[in-house]
């Protein structure tokens, strides 16, 4: 069974209509991957899978349950998060106090330490920087923050909208193969990319979205030899 | 002796409004609206003080803790009744619906209490004299109050869970959300404490003046308001700045024959030339986007 399944998924704003009713399914263990250019309705997607917007349409059910109707700021306990697009850290708290965010609905200490370390293992910059204020980080860094930030709630799907834009070439590498250790670790990961080169080495499985539908779908690897993605998407 | 009395008469005076340009400030940076209807919270304080000292007789702690919780609970019912549902309005909308809020409130209050100031038999604390110094103990208890209030809403922000989840909010609602912080909930507890200022507010100047009247939180919310815009609306040491700064104005203001009768005039132009030389208020962040 699907851990997330997207099915028939509309979304509105206003008389726009900005998703199609799009269906997609991320597996257990899987790195999904959804590509496409600005403005096909990715961000979107992702704000109303996890109740941010609300749904014209369509229903979306997480790890057997169904979630169409869940508010936000309740899909983070079900083991579900997110890193939005652009960051969206806590500029004015500390480093360390947007991982506390980050931890908001735990209440094991003992966990939040675990994790704590564990971030600081996986982004060492993180651990030098503890206390300072995260809006005078660079701009990779606040990457990493809103990486770590979703981490520490351990979620069995992480989300990742655009984890690449505005980031120098040796960043993304650095971004992507940390996606690649916390798939090893067990997360389940459902990527949004521009970068759709970056995105397709690394995904199982990807879904190309144009204006609002899903145009195609496949292995990365069938994609990224596919002529039409590889025209539309791929600098031929 | 003069100047450290105007000083302290300003100081205290000053706290009152910084009281309530908290208020105004907090609701502002959680849940981005004007609530035009805080300065009349102010009166729903004063007249409960009213009911509670004058009609039923109950100590003067007592009406206070009284008009604490019925602000509260009234600052509560606002948003839940009148501004929850405009939530994602027009700006305008809300802004209007506020005023309209606050034309109720006075409003409600002339027909259940009638226009005509009524008095509120609060305790006459005198003064104190250190050496040649007279202060009024209204001023050094709204001093000292407004000190411990200011200093425990700083560490509560600071430092407790749901303080640094309403710093989250006020910065990024949705990124809030997705660390699963009940973004309502949150805007419900700011207008628990705002109001509960406001009830601190009125019971400072009650205390002053000893009576209530239907419009007496009309002029200080004003004020209070343009003091969060000076220190920075949204900035809760700028509300605070702000406050002190307009009653230690006025204070010295209306000490000078010349420039007494121009007290609001001048209160209000500072509000001009900070705005002039830093829009975002003396303490207002401009938030940047970073790459």
């Amino acid at each position: 069974m699907a851990l997330l399944e997207v099915n028939n998924l509309e979304v509105y704003y206003g008389v726009i209509c900005a998703l199609k009713g799009i269906s997609f399914e991320v597996n257990e263990g899987e790195i999904v991957a959804l590509i496409g250019a600005n403005g096909a309705g990715k961000t979107t997607m992702m704000q109303s899978v996890v109740g941010l917007i609300p749904k014209k349409g369509g229903t979306v059910t997480f790890d057997g349950r169904d979630i169409t109707k869940t508010p936000g700021h309740k899909i983070v306990n079900l083991g579900m998060t997110q890193v939005p697009e652009g960051r969206r850290i806590f500029q004015e708290l500390t480093v360390y106090e947007n991982l506390m965010m980050g931890a908001y609905t735990k209440n094991d200490k003992k966990q939040f330490n675990d994790d704590l370390e564990r971030m600081f293992e996986l982004f060492p910059r993180l651990k030098e920087r503890r206390n300072q204020i995260a809006g005078t980080l660079s701009g990779g860094e606040q990457q990493m923050l809103a990486m770590s930030r979703a981490l520490m709630s351990n979620p069995k799907l992480l989300m990742l909208d655009e984890p690449s834009m505005g980031l120098a070439p040796i960043l993304v590498d650095q971004i992507f193969d940390i996606i690649k250790e916390l798939h090893k670790a067990g997360t389940t990961i459902l990527l949004v990319e521009q970068n759709a080169n970056k995105a397709l080495q690394i995904a199982d499985r990807a879904y190309v979205l144009e204006t609002g539908k899903i145009t195609f779908s496949g292995t990365g690897k069938e994609l990224a030899t596919s002529d039409e993605v590889r025209k539309a998407y791929l600098g031929g | 002796m003069k100047f450290l009395e105007t000083l302290l008469n300003g100081l205290s005076a000053g706290s009152t409004y910084a009281m309530i340009a908290l208020g105004y400030t907090m609701v502002y940076g959680i849940a981005k609206m004007l609530n035009f209807a805080h300065g009349d919270v102010i009166m729903v304080g004063g007249y409960t003080l009213f009911i509670a000292s004058t009609m039923m007789g109950v100590s003067p702690l007592l009406a206070l803790l009284f008009a604490i919780v019925f602000c509260a609970l009234i600052g509560v019912t606002i948003e839940k009744l009148a501004y929850k549902p405009l939530r994602g309005a027009s700006p305008l909308a809300v802004l209007i619906t506020a005023i309209g809020m606050s034309k109720l409130l006075q409003s409600l209050a002339q027909i259940v209490f009638g226009s005509a100031t009524q008095p509120v038999d609060l305790l006459d604390l005198g003064s104190v004299s250190i050496g040649s110094l007279n202060v009024s103990m209204y001023t050094v208890i709204t001093l000292l109050c407004s000190a411990v209030i200011m200093i425990s809403l700083s560490l509560f922000v600071k430092y407790t869970r749901t303080g640094r989840a309403m710093i989250a909010v006020s910065e990024d609602k949705s990124a809030a959300q997705l660390m699963g912080i009940n973004v309502n909930f949150i805007i419900t507890i700011t207008f628990a404490i705002g109001s509960a200022l406001a009830a601190f507010a009125g019971f400072f100047m009650v205390l002053k003046t000893f009576n209530v009247e239907p419009s007496m939180g009309a002029m200080p919310g004003i004020k209070a308001f343009t003091a969060a815009v000076i220190g920075g609306i949204g900035s809760i040491p700028g509300a605070m700045l702000g406050g002190i700064l307009m009653g230690v104005v006025e204070a010295f203001a209306q000490t000078s024959p010349v420039m007494a009768p121009y007290t609001d005039a001048i209160e209000f132009s500072i509000l001009i030339v900070i705005l002039l030389v830093r829009p975002s208020g003396i303490l207002g962040k401009k938030r940047r986007e970073k790459v």
